[in-house]
C-alpha cells in the first residue's frame, strides 16, 4: 500500500466519518464536506481495477465496494427524498405520487426506500469502518507486544484475549451494549472486545515469525528503540496477511453492525440503516406483496459483503502466485 | 499428548474462573442492580425509587456484603445448579434453561447432521481438483452462501418460502409439528455449509499441492488410493477441529436466527431476558454460553492432538 493510496482513503474516511458522527456541529459546511471524497472514491477505484487487473475475483469486489463507497459519499447530492420525511405509505416499486418517482417503493410508514437505503449504506459504512479501525489498533498493538516483547507481556496479553474469545461474539456484544448502553460509539468497543483477540493472535504470530529475521535483528544492533522496530521496521513487512484479514474483518464488522441493529442494540432510529429497515419491515409488513421493503436491504447488505469477500479471496490468490 | 491435554483442561478452568468473576462483577455493577431493583419492586417503581428505598432493597437481599463473600457464595450455588428465580416469568432459571437448551439443541443436532456428510463431500470434491468446472460452481456457491449474512438469508427464505411459496409459516411462533423448525434450520445450514466447504477445500487444495501427494501420484498408485488413503487423512484434520469449533458459532448465530423467526430457543431467551433485564437468567445463559465455548475449544484442541501425528508423539 503506498501513500497516494494512503491519502485517498484519508481523504474519504474523515469528511465521512465527520459528516455522519459530527453533522450537528459542522452547520453549512457539512454541504460542502464530501465534494472531494467523490473524485477520490473513482480514482481509488481505477488505482485498484489497474494494480489487480490479474485476478478478476478481486476486481467484482472492489467494484462492489466501491459503488457502495460512491453511494455513501454521493448521498448528499443525489436527487434523493428526505429518508425520514413520510410521503406515501405502501407503494409498489416504480410508482409516481406527487411529482416523485418512487424507484424502489415506500416504506409502511411511507418513506422512500431508495433513499433510505443509499443514506442507511453511508450510516453502516462509516461505523464499520471505524469500528474495524479501531479493533486493529488495539489488536495490532496488543499482537506486537505480545510477540515482540513475550516473557510476562505475551503472558498477560494472550490470557486476556483467550478469556475474551471463550465469549460467544453474540453473546459479548449483548453483555457490551446492555452494560454501556446503546449507541454507535459502544458498537465500537463491542467490536473491538470481539475482533481484537483475534487479530492480536494474527499480529502475535506474524510478529513472532519476523522476530528471528536478519532486518530485525539489524535494528535491534543499531540500537533502535523497540517502539520504533515495532512500528517501523516489523508492522509494514508483515502487512499481507493484515490487508487480507483486514478486508474479511470489514465484512464481519458490517454484519455485526446490521445485525445488532436488527436487535434493535446498536445504531437509533430513525435514521435510516439496513438492519433497522429488515426489522421494521418483518413487524410491520411481513406480506409477498409488500417483502421488497425486506429484499432490498437484505440484498445491500449481501452486495456489501461479498465484494469485502471476494477482496480478500482476490489477494489471497493473488500473494499466493507470486 | 496426555500432558498437552492436561495443560489445557488447567488453562479452560483458570478461563472459566476469571470469566465467571468477571460475569459476576458485571452483573453486581450499580447499573445492573439497579436494573434488577427496578424490575423486581415493579415497573412503577422507576421514577420513584429512592436512594433510601434502593439501599433497604440492598439490605434485604444481602448484597452490602464484601464483593468476594457474595461471590463465593453466588459460585456455590451456580455450582449446586441453582441459578436463582427468573423475575419475568417467575419459575426456576434452571427449568427455563432446559427447555430453552432443548429447543436450541434440536435444532443444533440437525444443523450438525445435515453439514457434516455435505460440506466435507463437497469441499473435497472441489479442493481435489482446483479450477475444474466443478469446482468453480461450489466455490461461487460458497461465496455467496458465507456472504449473506444469516439476516439477509432469514429475509430472503422467508420471502421465497413463506410469503411467496407458502410451504413453511413464517414465524416459529405461528405452528407447530415439524414445519417450523424448517426456516431456523435452512438459515443456519446455508452459512454453516458455505463456511466448511470454503475450509475444506483450502486444506484438500494444500494437501494436493503437497510433495507427497505427487510422489504417490508418480509411483503410480491408483488416484482413489491417493486421495481416499494419503490425501484425506492429513486433509480432513482442519476441517475436524472446526466442526467443533462451530458449536462456539452457532451460539452466536442463533440468537439472529431465532429471534427472526421467533424461535423459542436458547438465543432468544439470553436476548429477551437482556432486554427485559432479567438478570438470573441472562447470567445464567451467559455462563451456559460461555461453559459451552470452550468446552468446544478444548474438545477441537483434543480432536487436533488425537488425528495430527506430528503433535501427538511430540
Amino acid at each position: 500500500m503506498n501513500s497516494r493510496v494512503v491519502i485517498l482513503l484519508a481523504l474519504i474516511w474523515f469528511p465521512l466519518t465527520a459528516y455522519v458522527m459530527f453533522r450537528s456541529a459542522l452547520g453549512a459546511l457539512a454541504n460542502y464536506l464530501l465534494l472531494p471524497a467523490i473524485p477520490s472514491v473513482i480514482v481509488l477505484y481505477v488505482l485498484a481495477l489497474r494494480s489487480w487487473r490479474e485476478s478478476w475475483v478481486a476486481i467484482v469486489g472492489v467494484s462492489l465496494v466501491s459503488f457502495w463507497l460512491l453511494m455513501a459519499v454521493a448521498a448528499p447530492y443525489l436527487p434523493l427524498v428526505d429518508p425520514n420525511k413520510p410521503l406515501v405509505p405502501f407503494l409498489a416499486p416504480g410508482g409516481v405520487r406527487h411529482g416523485i418517482l418512487f424507484l424502489l417503493g415506500s416504506d409502511m410508514r411511507g418513506r422512500d426506500v431508495l433513499s433510505r437505503t443509499v443514506w442507511g449504506c453511508q450510516r453502516v459504512l462509516v461505523w464499520g469502518i471505524t469500528a474495524t479501525s479501531v479493533a486493529y489498533a488495539v489488536g495490532a498493538g496488543c499482537g506486537l507486544i505480545a510477540g515482540y516483547l513475550g516473557g510476562w507481556w505475551d503472558e498477560f496479553v494472550s490470557f486476556a484475549s483467550n478469556v475474551l474469545l471463550s465469549f460467544p461474539v453474540m453473546v459479548l456484544f449483548i453483555l457490551v451494549l446492555n452494560l454501556l448502553g446503546q449507541s454507535g460509539f459502544n458498537i465500537i468497543i463491542a467490536v473491538t472486545c470481539s475482533s481484537a483477540p483475534v487479530i492480536m493472535r494474527i499480529v502475535r504470530g506474524l510478529a513472532l515469525d519476523a522476530k528471528s529475521r536478519d532486518y530485525i535483528q539489524a535494528a535491534q544492533t543499531r540500537g533502535e528503540h523497540p517502539l520504533w522496530i515495532m512500528l517501523v521496521e516489523l508492522l509494514p513487512n508483515v502487512r499481507g496477511p493484515i490487508i487480507v484479514d483486514a478486508s474479511l474483518r470489514l465484512g464481519y464488522t458490517t454484519v455485526a453492525i446490521t445485525t445488532l441493529t436488527f436487535l434493535g442494540l446498536g445504531l437509533q432510529p430513525p435514521d435510516p440503516d439496513w438492519g433497522l429497515m429488515i426489522k421494521e419491515a418483518a413487524t410491520a409488513a411481513l406480506l409477498w406483496k409488500y417483502s421488497y421493503m425486506m429484499i432490498v436491504p437484505a440484498l445491500s447488505v449481501s452486495s456489501l459483503i461479498l465484494g469485502f469477500n471476494l477482496i480478500a479471496d482476490g489477494l489471497r490468490e493473488m500473494s499466493l502466485r507470486d | 499428548m496426555g500432558n498437552l491435554i492436561v495443560r489445557r483442561v488447567t488453562q479452560m478452568l483458570l478461563i472459566m474462573l476469571t470469566v465467571s468473576l468477571l460475569l459476576f462483577a458485571i452483573f453486581d455493577s450499580d447499573q445492573f442492580r439497579e436494573k434488577a431493583a427496578v424490575a423486581e419492586l415493579g415497573g412503577f417503581g422507576v421514577a420513584t425509587l429512592s436512594a433510601d428505598d434502593y439501599h433497604e432493597w440492598l439490605e434485604k437481599k444481602g448484597l452490602n456484603e464484601p464483593f468476594l463473600a457474595r461471590y463465593g457464595r453466588w459460585l456455590e450455588s451456580v455450582l449446586h445448579g441453582d441459578m436463582g428465580q427468573s423475575i419475568e416469568k417467575d419459575i426456576a432459571v434452571s427449568v427455563l434453561l432446559k427447555e430453552s437448551l432443548t429447543n436450541t439443541g434440536i435444532l443444533a443436532f440437525f444443523v450438525f447432521l445435515i453439514m457434516i456428510p455435505v460440506s466435507l463431500t463437497l469441499g473435497v470434491l472441489a479442493g481435489m481438483n482446483t479450477g475444474s468446472p466443478l469446482d468453480r460452481v461450489i466455490s461461487i456457491v460458497a461465496v455467496l452462501t458465507t456472504s449473506i449474512p444469516q439476516i439477509a438469508t432469514a429475509v430472503l427464505l422467508t420471502v421465497i418460502l413463506a410469503l411467496g411459496l407458502g410451504w413453511v409459516p413464517t414465524k416459529s411462533a405461528m405452528a407447530d409439528g415439524w414445519s417450523f423448525r424448517g426456516l431456523p434450520l435452512l438459515t443456519l445450514l446455508l452459512y454453516d455449509i458455505g463456511y466448511l466447504v470454503r475450509m475444506t477445500r483450502a486444506a484438500m487444495t494444500e494437501v494436493m499441492a503437497s510433495q507427497y501427494i505427487r510422489t504417490a501420484v508418480l509411483k503410480g498408485l491408483p488416484y482413489r488410493r491417493v486421495i481416499l488413503r494419503h490425501a484425506l487423512r492429513n486433509a480432513l484434520i482442519v476441517p475436524v477441529t472446526l466442526i467443533f469449533l462451530e458449536l462456539n458459532g452457532l451460539l452466536s448465530q442463533v440468537v439472529v436466527v431465532e429471534v427472526f423467526f421467533q424461535y423459542a430457543g436458547f438465543g432468544r431467551m439470553l436476548f429477551d431476558a437482556a432486554n427485559f433485564g432479567d438478570l438470573q437468567v441472562l447470567q445464567a445463559a451467559t455462563l451456559v454460553a460461555v461453559c459451552v465455548a470452550v468446552g468446544s475449544q478444548l474438545l477441537s484442541d483434543a480432536a487436533y492432538v488425537f488425528l495430527n501425528p506430528r503433535v501427538r508423539f511430540t
